[in-house]
């Protein structure tokens, strides 16, 4: 049966109705699955949620550990059958390359399979295994970055850039705004494959979920909190992470001369930095690049490509060019600039 | 060119002024003439010519990616130079050929015949990044917004120099890029460059808006008051050497206004408003509306047809200099005297003397002020303190104007288009219309008016209540009704309301009001005002 007749957009976001669950739903549900744990996708207070083992111990972390009645994880490779025993949907989670934990949502009912992909990006990154390419016949695909004027260059340049900026301006505080979830980590390790040993100082909004990227074993060097110096003044030519809205924020204010550094992949646009009133802008995206969304719909080769939250208008004319039946689902509400970029 | 786009780069990113300005006069200190000139001209904005059309770099773009992802690229972007920045492919290959000088780009343009731009254009692009690319096509459209007014760089020249601004502001409309005799005059190599005679413009003196406070303490005697002609501001130069008509910002657009520059030939700097003017009646001129004025300013060269039914003249209200002499040290009541002598003793068909009001108490200027909104023409007061001298720039406590209250309706939002530069990516310019019936009218069109939060706020609406596409406009739910603030109603023939505001902004954002109870097209044309 055509993915169209078991997979429609609700205003409470994507509802499967055999597996009666939605994925990455906006308000309140009885069953959801989580494709990661960003803010925007992964909301607390649902009955039920499914998701990977990291992405739970990430909403525990953000929402405390009511935030859903009952947690399955699914690890990845496992499948399971969710509504009539007699007619299921078989779910599995495969990864998406976002984040800690992302996933791809791959639901199949009877001769149909679907592939909800969440955010993904296909450059390496050490925090999380690579998107897997799953065959199906529906791929539903993101487009923050849908625009092929979005080319992100390789991260080394941009840390370069960063390290660069430390050695010719060494009296200043490099404050660099990342988000939390994500980009922060990515960043550090970044940093830290670079060759920068040096203690990187941290906002408290940062701390909590850098401490549990490092139970999942992930090396990110020595953090110290901002609110453990006593001195401030002794941050002068030091790398001070924050999250974006703390950049203009009084808390920044106690830091000396502060070079103000965002990372993120809208800093591509001279205006979206401005906006954030950025000097230096690093182009650090944790999604694809519009190169990698047109060959990631060349490697899934779906029947029907479904494109969700972003520029969609953009990436269906393209995947359209290509010959992919395509179509645009209107889900509000995704893309929350503080979260994810 | 490399420093060229460095320079660039660092300026847009800094927010600082003081930043700013250290950064360009390590520039100007460190690179050799005559890319340092260049520069300068670029970012002040005095290059006078482009290297090239905004069209032929849209054609060579549209030569390497399709259409429809360029209209949508651009739309997203918000901007041409940046978008093609982007969309521009890699060369294949590294090029290893070093990137040309500035002074060499600005010579290859210049001498460039028509049919070689685009070659040219297209070499360079090849070779560069994109923040180059970005800085050639802003640097070649002259559209480089940087966040750095012609003000401030004359201000880094004359810290640069050890000089006075006054001083640099005084020879800055008679220098020409690259600026080499200024550059050496600032670095003590050469003399004061000689500028008597010379046809240029002259910094003008700008009026503060008024408040209570000067209302409340005026004294008659001390100001002289006039209309505020709804035209453009400009300034009329005759000199030995020729003539020429600038706008207040120092354009020269003698060529669209050949009827008003032939008429005169005493020599002199008089300052006033360009107006459609047909001829006077009993010593009146008869003034046009600023739509009239608007069709003569769209023409770069008018037809004779044009210049017959809608006739150029300028009001004058202040002169700088008048057969050779120099006026602006004298106080505005001399000058005016001056003015009104000179004015009795010479034939200027085109030219119109200023008339001066009289109001001997606050409460009469009030009244006054109150009537003048009865002329189409006139958009409100001058004030001008009598003693003052000519000061360029906007001294205070010197002039002011008073313009005529706003009117308001409340309209319903119908359209949203993506906004440009620091608003790029927002929905921020907005079509409303009036009711007429069941029917919604648009009526105008505003992008201004509202905070950078309730920017924020309207484009996440238009996100959430588009319900349609017209290339880069959307089309939205006819739900929110916004309270429009503007100068004045005309009937129009243009508009299928049938109105035109002029200079129409946001006032207020009505989230609270029904759209059904937004206003009627009959309040909106209850408005118009009728001529007498």
């Amino acid at each position: 049966m055509h993915p169209r007749q078991w997979m429609t957009v609700h205003q409470k976001g994507l509802y499967c109705a055999p597996a009666d669950c939605y994925i990455d739903p906006m308000e309140k549900v009885d069953t959801a699955i989580i494709t990661h744990g960003h803010a925007d996708h992964a909301r607390p207070g649902h009955k039920r949620v499914i998701a990977s083992a990291p992405t739970l111990d990430i909403m525990r972390t953000r929402y405390g550990n009511d935030m859903a009645r009952q947690t399955i994880a699914l690890a990845s490779g496992h499948v399971k059958a969710l509504g009539d025993a007699g007619d299921p949907v078989y779910l599995s989670l495969v990864p998406a390359g976002h984040i800690l934990g992302s996933c791809q949502a791959v639901l199949s009912y009877r001769d149909q399979r679907l592939v909800i992909s969440g955010d993904y990006k296909r450059r390496p990154d050490p925090t999380c295994p690579p998107f897997e390419v799953t065959p199906c016949d529906v791929f539903i695909t993101e487009a923050t970055f849908g625009l092929p004027v979005f080319k992100h260059p390789p991260i080394e340049r941009e840390i370069a850039k960063l390290l660069n900026s430390l050695a010719v301006f060494p009296h200043r505080c490099h404050l660099v705004g990342t988000y939390a979830l994500g980009k922060c980590q990515r960043v550090l390790l970044a940093l830290r494959e670079a060759g920068y040993t040096k203690p990187v100082y941290l906002h408290g909004a940062l701390l909590r979920l850098c401490s549990l990227y490092q139970r999942y074993g992930i090396e990110l060097g020595e953090l110290v909190a901002v609110s453990d110096v006593d001195d401030k003044s002794t941050l002068a030519g030091e790398i001070v992470l924050a999250p974006p809205s703390a950049l203009a924020d009084r808390w920044s204010r106690s830091l000396p001369e502060v070079r103000t550094v965002m990372a993120s992949g809208w800093m591509q646009i001279r205006a979206r930095a401005r906006q954030r009133k950025a000097e230096l802008p690093l182009i650090i995206s944790d999604h694809c690049d519009w190169p990698e969304l047109i060959s990631t719909l060349r490697d899934v080769s779906p029947q029907e490509v479904w494109v969700t939250h972003g520029r969609e208008d953009a990436l269906v004319y393209q995947a359209r060019t290509m010959g992919f039946k395509a179509q645009a689902l209107s889900l509000i509400g995704y893309e929350n600039e503080d979260e994810s970029g | 060119m490399n420093a060229f786009s460095d320079l660039l780069e660092q300026l847009y990113f800094t927010g600082s002024t003081n930043t700013k300005a250290a950064i360009l006069k390590h520039y100007i200190a460190t690179t050799p003439d005559p890319d340092r000139g260049w520069a300068i001209a670029a970012i002040a904005g005095t290059l006078r010519f482009d290297f090239f059309k905004r069209n032929t770099v849209k054609k060579l773009m549209l030569e390497r990616v399709d259409e429809a992802l360029f209209a949508m690229s651009y739309d997203y972007v918000g901007e041409m130079s940046e978008t093609v920045a982007h969309l521009w492919p890699e060369p294949a290959t590294a090029q290893s050929a070093a990137l040309p000088s500035l002074s060499e780009v600005v010579e290859t343009f210049r001498s460039a015949k028509r049919n070689e731009v685009s070659g040219h254009l297209q070499r360079y692009l090849d070779m560069m990044t994109a923040a180059q690319r970005w800085a050639l096509i802003k640097l070649g459209t002259r559209g480089l917004r940087i966040g750095m007014s012609a003000r401030s760089v004359k201000q880094v020249l004359a810290e640069y120099g050890d000089k006075d601004i006054q001083e640099i502001e005084a020879l800055w409309h008679a220098m020409m890029p690259p600026y080499t005799t200024l550059l050496a005059y600032l670095e003590g190599r050469a003399d004061k460059p000689d500028i008597s005679d010379s046809v240029t413009f002259h910094p003008v003196m700008l009026a503060h808006p008024i408040d209570d406070r000067v209302l409340d303490n005026w004294q008659p005697a001390d100001w002289q008051v006039e209309h505020k002609f709804d035209g453009i501001r400009v300034q009329l130069v005759v000199t030995a050497k020729g003539k020429a008509l600038f706008s207040r910002t120092g354009d020269d657009i003698s060529h669209a206004f050949p009827d008003l520059t032939d008429s005169v030939d005493r020599h002199m700097v008089v300052d006033g408003e360009l107006l459609v003017i047909h001829g006077d009646k009993q010593g009146m001129p008869q003034v046009d509306t600023f739509n009239a004025l608007q069709q003569r300013l769209n023409k770069k060269k008018p037809a004779p047809s044009l210049i017959k039914s809608l006739p150029a003249g300028m009001i004058v209200y202040d002169a700088m200099s008048l057969d050779g002499q120099s006026l602006t040290e004298l106080p505005l009541s001399q000058r005016r005297t001056r003015l009104e002598k000179w004015f009795s003793s010479v034939a200027l068909p085109r030219l119109y003397l200023s008339r001066t009001l009289q109001a001997d108490s606050t409460a009469a200027l009030r009244q006054l002020h109150e009537h003048a909104s009865q002329d189409l023409a006139v958009e409100g007061l001058m004030i001008k303190r009598k003693a003052g001298q000519y000061i360029p720039g906007r001294p205070k406590g010197e002039w002011y104007k008073w313009k005529r209250d706003p009117l308001y309706v409340d309209a319903v939002v119908m359209y949203a288009q993506r906004g440009h530069g620091n608003r790029s990516s927002y929905y921020s310019d907005f079509t409303f219309g009036a009711w007429q019936g069941d029917t919604l009218l648009p009526i105008g069109k505003a992008y201004s008016g509202f905070t950078d939060e309730e920017l924020k706020k309207l484009d996440n609406w238009v996100r959430r209540h588009a319900i349609g596409r017209f290339g880069p406009v959307r089309e939205v739910e006819k739900a929110l009704v916004v309270e429009v603030a503007f100068d004045a109603v005309h009937p129009s023939k243009r508009h299928k309301s049938g109105v035109a505001l002029r200079f129409p902004r946001i006032h207020r954002i009505r989230w609270d009001k029904p759209a059904a109870e937004a206003d009627t097209l009959d309040i909106v044309k209850s408005l118009i005002e009728r001529a007498e």
